[in-house]
């Protein structure tokens, strides 16, 4: 640039810029923006519209009971899930503190059932709303801790939780708020929705509630706070200069995943005739966050197929009469194997996969298509079909975790 | 007009800025200095992320240190990063419309605003593709369009262009210099490149071991022969 000559008027090109998108976009693709969905959303849309079909359509009545209860099981644990890959992979935050968490949900929603006639969908939003609460105390040393540290301050907050619950005798109910019963019959069932009695309609029920708690985790996801956090993720100074109230955002991190947590954790309670303390020992934190990190923390759906591992794979190997001690060893195999091989879990990873198998299915089919066979280096010509770009449906995550930048 | 009196920020026994006084009169101000002359550490207390031992800094009859620094961007202060910021994992759009959000009450206009500010920077692209498949040199378009968004007052550029072919870095510099007019902003651009400073900035304050050793019209201060020699020698250069 030359010296200080008096500098050309910089002009900015006409609004709307030639060349950008929105224009060109159509009534569609803005119909989906509008609701905060994008183009490569379509495959999310079947995806869910296939959970809506198999899971509330005639499958619930198909299955045995044995397999209704693992996928009630699924159904609670895909939103557990959920709030914890909300944490990991939108906000970078380690939490081993979500058992715990799912345990004051269960409760709250157990003690208010003994204790009140308030309609379940009531208990349940309270159960959110106290879980909540104690996910932001959990939450506090975020604001100091990270990493390692973090997840440690939090494995002692399930500790101290396991230590209350078996100590008030968790999850006994007798009458009242801390009743207790000594009866040999054990406790009350806790009531489910008068029109979701059965297991197959309780199916149907649990997998509702997962999905308005998934919406509304996409819905934040999608809007000003995914953007504040996936800021935070990258660069806490980066999220400051923006404006950002880190605290307020990782806080509110913690207080959402802590409600879906809440919520599960209340449709939990009365999924079974009877909640046992193991259910929420602390290592499950642990094993949590194990699948967590299988199934993929940076892609929603990841909380789905972490759930399959935490209940639907042990069912397997119950019904193979296989030992359960094998499921320990898998997750351990397997979380290795993806963090070495594919940080962004099994979510991540399938979709590539599948992209991948597709291209080469297609270069089979071309090629077994009448192409000169002695020419196998010439790549397909543009009108052959294996030319379309077969990219991943789902936004393949390019949001592996950076080191936080510093200011400087 | 940024006032600053006797600025001082000491590291344990490092002083990188020592009583920095100095008035920012003009629309585009330049920042030079040698590598570790304080210029990162000057914008850093400008934008709250270190506290000074000593001083004030009174930006437009605002005393910025009274504010905690995620408040300074709702002020008005935006800044870019000496190593790149740009969000990966959101796209151009949301990179741009997360700053807008949090510095502007309401939500009106704000699509607007977030594509006039990546015209504004020249980014020719879908605004809705991810940053992380951006090059080098959009990226950095897209931190100067997160600095420009939601009517900011002072925009404090860290190295800018650093890395960029000279062809890029003068595209960024008709940029910067259209700020003033077009944006409403003051700029404060710390580089090393002495070609980009000189086309755009007016004004130039010079560090040298966190001291000012001189500020004024960009031409007389590069002919300095304090200038020449803080970057030459390395010794601090006592006036
Ligand atoms: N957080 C910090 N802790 C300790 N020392 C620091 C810190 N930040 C800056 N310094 C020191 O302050 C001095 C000034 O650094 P600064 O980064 O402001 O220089 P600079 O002018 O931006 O250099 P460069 O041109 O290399 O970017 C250096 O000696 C540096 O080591
Ligand atoms: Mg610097």
């Amino acid at each position: 640039m030359a010296s200080n000559a008096s500098p050309p008027a910089f002009r900015p090109p006409a609004f709307p810029p030639s060349g950008a998108a929105p224009s060109a976009d159509g009534a569609l693709v803005r119909a989906l923006r509008r609701v905060g969905l994008e183009p490569s959303d379509r495959g999310h849309l079947v995806g869910v519209a296939v959970v809506l079909v198999v899971g509330l359509g005639i499958f619930p009545d198909a299955l045995s009971l044995f397999w209704v209860d693992t996928f009630i099981q699924v159904a609670i644990y895909a939103v557990v899930a959920l709030g914890l890959g909300l944490l990991v992979g939108q906000v970078g935050m380690f939490s081993l503190g979500q058992i715990a968490i799912l345990a004051v949900g269960s409760w709250t929603a157990a003690r208010l059932d003994y204790a009140t006639h308030l309609p379940f969908v009531v208990v349940l939003l309270a159960a959110g709303v106290v879980a909540g609460v104690f996910g932001v105390i959990v939450g506090l040393p975020a604001l100091r801790l990270s990493g390692l540290d973090l997840a440690l301050i939090t494995l002692m907050f399930a500790g101290a939780v396991t230590v209350v619950l078996n100590t008030t005798n968790f999850p006994n109910g007798g009458h009242g708020f801390l009743g207790y019963t000594s009866s040999p019959f054990g406790n009350p069932p806790i009531r489910r929705p008068s029109f979701a009695g059965t297991d197959p309609a309780y199916l149907r029920y649990s997998i509702v509630v997962g999905l308005v708690l998934f919406l509304l985790v996409i819905w934040h996801v999608r809007t000003k706070p995914g953007r504040a956090w996936a800021t935070i993720r990258q660069s806490e100074s980066a999220a400051y200069a923006a404006g950002i109230n880190v605290t307020f955002y990782k806080l509110w991190a913690f207080a959402l995943a802590a409600f879906v947590t809440g919520v599960a954790g209340a449709v939990l309670a009365a999924s079974a005739p009877e909640l046992y303390n193991t259910q929420f020992a602390t290592q499950n934190s642990i094993e949590l966050l194990a699948v967590v990190l299988m199934g993929g923390a940076y892609n929603l759906w990841g909380a789905v197929a972490a759930a399959f591992f935490l209940d639907f794979i042990p069912s397997l190997l119950n019904t193979w009469n296989l030992s359960s001690f094998l499921l320990i060893i898998l997750f351990g195999v397997g979380v290795i194997w993806v963090l070495v091989t594919s940080p962004t879990g099994f979510a991540g990873q399938f979709p590539k996969d599948m992209a991948r198998l597709g291209r080469a299915l297609r270069r089979l089919a071309t090629k077994g298509r009448g192409a000169p066979p002695m020419a196998p280096a010439v790549p397909a010509g543009p009108t052959m079909p294996s030319a379309m770009p077969a990219g991943p449906t789902m936004p393949s995550p390019a949001d592996r975790p950076e080191p936080a930048g510093g200011a400087r | 007009m940024i006032e600053i009196d006797d600025l001082t920020v000491r590291f344990g026994g490092v002083t990188s800025l020592d009583g920095v006084t100095v008035r920012l009169e003009r629309p585009l101000c330049g920042l030079i200095g040698p590598n570790g002359a304080g210029k990162t550490t000057f914008f850093n207390v400008l934008s709250g992320f270190v506290t000074p031992a000593a001083g004030s800094i009174r930006a437009f009859g605002t005393d910025l240190l009274a504010l905690p620094h995620f408040r300074r961007a709702r002020w008005g202060l935006r800044r870019t990063f000496q190593t790149e910021q740009a969000i990966e994992s959101l796209s151009i759009f949301d990179n741009v419309a997360m700053v807008w959000e949090h510095t502007t009450s309401g939500r009106a206009g704000r699509d607007e605003d977030v594509l006039r500010a990546i015209a504004f920077v020249g980014i020719r692209r879908d605004p809705h593709a991810k940053v992380g498949a951006l090059d080098a040199h959009e990226r950095r378009l897209v931190e100067l369009a997160r600095a420009v968004v939601g009517k900011p007052r002072v925009v404090l550029l860290d190295e800018p262009a650093a890395g960029l072919p000279d062809e890029e870095t003068e595209q960024m510099g008709q940029v910067i210099r259209a700020i003033p007019t077009d944006i409403g902003a003051m700029v404060i651009l710390a580089d090393h490149d002495m070609n980009l400073v000189s086309g755009v900035c007016e004004e130039t304050m010079v560090l040298d071991f966190g001291q000012v050793i001189t500020s004024g019209p960009t031409a007389d201060v590069l002919r300095d022969e304090r200038v020449v020699s803080a970057y030459l020698g390395g010794e601090a250069v006592t006036s």
